[in-house]
């Protein structure tokens, strides 16, 4: 290798701004390359890629639709993963929080109650919380790896949903196929914006950035918790209960997918469906490492996914590239910002055996050093 | 200097002749402009299956207009939220005429034709229209049906396996249909189900057509959209048929024949209306007489006799002299469902949710 990476003593404050602006170069030039390789123009692709979809007021209504509830689930997502609690189950609970809040919404076909639309909720997000409750038991009272059991618990919050809009909840003048009834008005969202699918959904979404911003940087809590993750054992000297922050961190990020699962029901869909979401839960662990587990990170990440998934349809539509082609443009872009953040605590250095080439007496001295390894061995 | 001017009011001329053929060039453009139809398929076009068919009707489309139709497709697009930006985008594009090739789409599709009243909207499989939303299917049961007389005639354990995908009236018809053809050539045969929970999951699906054949089924039949139960057929030495599309390519030898959609004349007709302005909101369930519903080519291993005899069953659906649910139907429990000497009416069809005689354990409900 012609080069390796060295550990930097501390992380690079300027490689942490600078390295989404290097990845973002780095996707143009190969971006460009590849669409004109395909005879599209590069520059025409890419401004319907990233450009034009969010060029007039509805693109942006859009955009937030698409990224309130990755935000919702990759914040709470942030909180568990800063205290090294591996929730993979954010889809699960999104689910669960889905089918419950949609099932209590079910129960009010018949009324106009201004209570409806925030009970609803609640049960929504109580029901997301319960999903995360399961692991965080299993983990606290029988040390099971949460990994596994949150992974196990979105296949069955799916099986559960589909049981559900193939039974019990179908729509009873729906020709037994699988969806509910219609919601009514008073379980539905309230717009913000006519004319568009912009809910209140994406008011919860920013407060939940706020509240996990409050937490994370400013209470004891959200200190324990960054401990935790950090260094178990310090935690521990510390006296910190890490069983109560494994609670609170699941519990929490329950609640918020639970709540990302019931506003995707009540808004955008209406009715609870098989496909609830298109692995919203899966989408936000991306994005809550493509935010580096900061609120204020996780905000520009879900927009940024968000947009890749709204110009990909885009260019589809416009372009008539094949939706392979936007994956795979996709998959570049993520590839490369988290690839680029490697140099935050590393730095390229040239291998020993090519700097030795340019400068001989430090390639001695390595050689030398080399030398008295062995011998230490022997 | 007489001559400069001369020359000048030749050229004066002349630019005034090729603005005039710039403007007539430009009103012709006008005239001719293409209609934009748009697709948006649930699944990648790929080489076989649901998608599949659709995509090929819409090359088809392209094929026979030529330069007077601009079709656009998206691929892979998901039922939920999602679903409703991707029509409405297609809308806000210009599309004349716009396809939702999936039942999810139903409620988004009558959400954005409300706020599209010009554009015209069909949508597959669905039941709810509106005055600018147009509903389509074929009648793929009479293929079924078909393909339940071949069945009926190939096996030798007299049990045929059936891959399902969700019990819903569409999957339970075709089930009922093919044992309708199965049991009119063969009362001792019967149909065992497996149902796998999904449209579209080659492994489920070819684990389940596996689990069959080691029931004993020497025949596989699906309502699932991938090419696995072909797959897992021709590793085990039996028949199956195929879906949706041919799929002969993934098992020359177990594919005996698929029930199939052929969308391209329903689409053309559709596209056509639009052209000349007599589109208008209907429900068009048609099948075999209308070119809508096929059978891919037949295996050469099936006999000649069931050759012509399925010939002639399929001559005799056409012209309307047999209807795969004719009387006398019965259920699981023998009781009659439809007596002699009737027919299924199509809105028993449409909500069809229990099986019929020579379907073997229970419909999950």
């Amino acid at each position: 290798m012609i080069f390796k990476l060295e550990r930097r003593v501390d992380d690079s404050r300027w490689m942490a701004y600078l390295s989404p602006i290097l990845a973002g170069t780095l996707t143009l030039i190969t971006g460009s390359i590849l669409f004109w390789a395909l005879g599209k123009d590069p520059l025409q692709t890419l401004y319907t890629f990233f450009i034009a979809p969010v060029s007039d007021l509805y693109g942006w209504t859009e955009l937030g639709v698409k990224a309130a509830p990755i935000m919702l689930c990759a914040l709470g997502l942030a909180v568990c993963y800063r205290g090294k609690v591996w929730n993979i189950g954010a889809e699960g609970q999104l689910l669960f929080g889905a089918l419950v809040g949609g099932g209590v919404a079910l129960q009010f076909l018949e009324s106009d109650s201004a209570f409806a639309l925030p009970l609803v909720l609640v049960a929504g997000a109580l029901a997301g919380m319960a999903w995360a409750a399961i692991p965080a038991l299993l983990k606290t009272h029988f040390n099971t790896n949460e990994i596994l059991t949150t992974i196990m618990l979105n296949y069955i919050a799916l099986n559960l949903l589909l049981f559900s809009v193939h039974g019990p909840l179908k729509d009873p003048g729906g020709f037994n196929f699988p969806e509910s009834a219609l919601f009514t008005e008073a379980v539905t969202l309230p717009l913000l914006l006519e004319d568009s699918r912009m809910h209140i959904g994406i008011l919860f979404a920013l407060f939940a950035l706020v509240a996990v911003w409050v937490l994370l940087s400013k209470t004891f809590v959200g200190f324990q918790i960054k401990v935790l993750g950090l260094d178990t054992r310090a935690a521990h000297f510390a006296g910190f209960k890490e069983r109560r922050l494994v609670w609170l961190a699941l519990l929490l990020s329950g609640a918020l997918a639970g709540l990302a699962g019931v506003c995707e029901v009540t808004g955008p869909i209406g009715q609870l469906v098989p496909q609830v979401s298109p692995g919203y839960g899966y989408a936000a662990i991306i994005v809550a490492f493509l935010g580096r587990l900061h609120p204020v990170g996780i905000l520009l990440s879900s927009m940024l996914m968000a947009l890749i998934y709204i110009g990909g349809e885009l260019v589809q539509i416009e372009l008539n590239l094949p939706l392979a082609l936007t994956g795979l443009f996709q998959g570049m872009l993520l590839f490369f910002l988290l690839a680029c953040d490697v140099l935050i605590a590393y730095r390229i250095r040239l291998s020993p055996r090519f700097s030795a080439l340019r400068k001989p007496s430090s390639a001695a001295l390595v050689n030398g050093a080399d030398a008295n390894l062995s011998t230490h061995s022997q | 200097m007489k001559q400069e001017k001369k020359s000048l009011a030749q050229r004066f001329a002349k630019a005034a002749g090729v603005a005039l053929a710039l403007f007539m060039s430009a009103q012709s453009v006008t005239a001719a402009e293409p209609v934009k139809v748009g697709f948006v398929y649930v699944g990648p076009t790929g080489d076989a299956g649901w998608t599949y068919s659709h995509d090929k009707a819409r090359k088809y489309v392209e094929e026979q207009l030529g330069d007077k139709v601009k079709t656009t497709y998206v691929e892979s697009v998901a039922e939920g939220a999602d679903a409703e930006r991707v029509i409405r985008q297609l809308a806000k594009s210009g599309n004349d005429l716009i396809f939702t090739t999936s039942f999810g789409y139903m409620n988004p599709t009558l959400k954005v034709a409300k706020q599209f009243p010009k554009v015209k909207f069909e949508h597959a499989s669905g039941y709810k229209r509106a005055k600018n939303v147009g509903t389509y299917f074929d009648r793929i049961y009479e293929g079924r049906y078909l393909t339940g007389v071949i069945a009926g005639k190939m096996t030798k354990s007299n049990i045929v396996g059936y891959v399902g995908s969700f019990p819903i009236p569409e999957v339970v018809r075709g089930i009922d249909a093919f044992t309708q053809g199965l049991r009119s050539v063969n009362p001792k045969a019967v149909v065992k189900v497996v149902w796998v929970s999904s449209w579209y999951d080659p492994a489920k699906e070819r684990e389940a057509a596996e689990t069959l054949i080691l029931q004993g089924a020497d025949i596989i039949n699906q309502h699932t959209d991938s090419p696995g139960p072909i797959q897992a057929a021709q590793a085990k030495g039996v028949y199956a048929f195929g879906y949706h599309s041919d799929m002969s390519l993934y098992g020359k030898d177990a594919h005996l024949t698929a029930a199939t959609h052929n969308w391209g004349p329903v689409y053309l007709e559709k596209v056509k209306s639009v052209m000349d302005g007599s589109w208008t909101s209907t429900d068009f369930w048609g099948g075999l007489a209308s070119g809508a519903t096929a059978l891919a080519p037949l295996n050469p291993a099936i006999p000649e006799d069931v050759v012509k005899l399925v010939e002639e069953r399929k001559q005799a659906i056409i012209d309307g002299k047999l209807h795969p649910f004719q009387g006398p139907v019965k259920d699981q429990s023998g009781a009659v469902k439809v007596p002699a000497g009737e027919v299924m009416s199509d809105e028993d069809l449409l909500s069809l949710n229990w099986y019929v005689e020579g379907v073997e354990g229970e419909l999950p409900k």
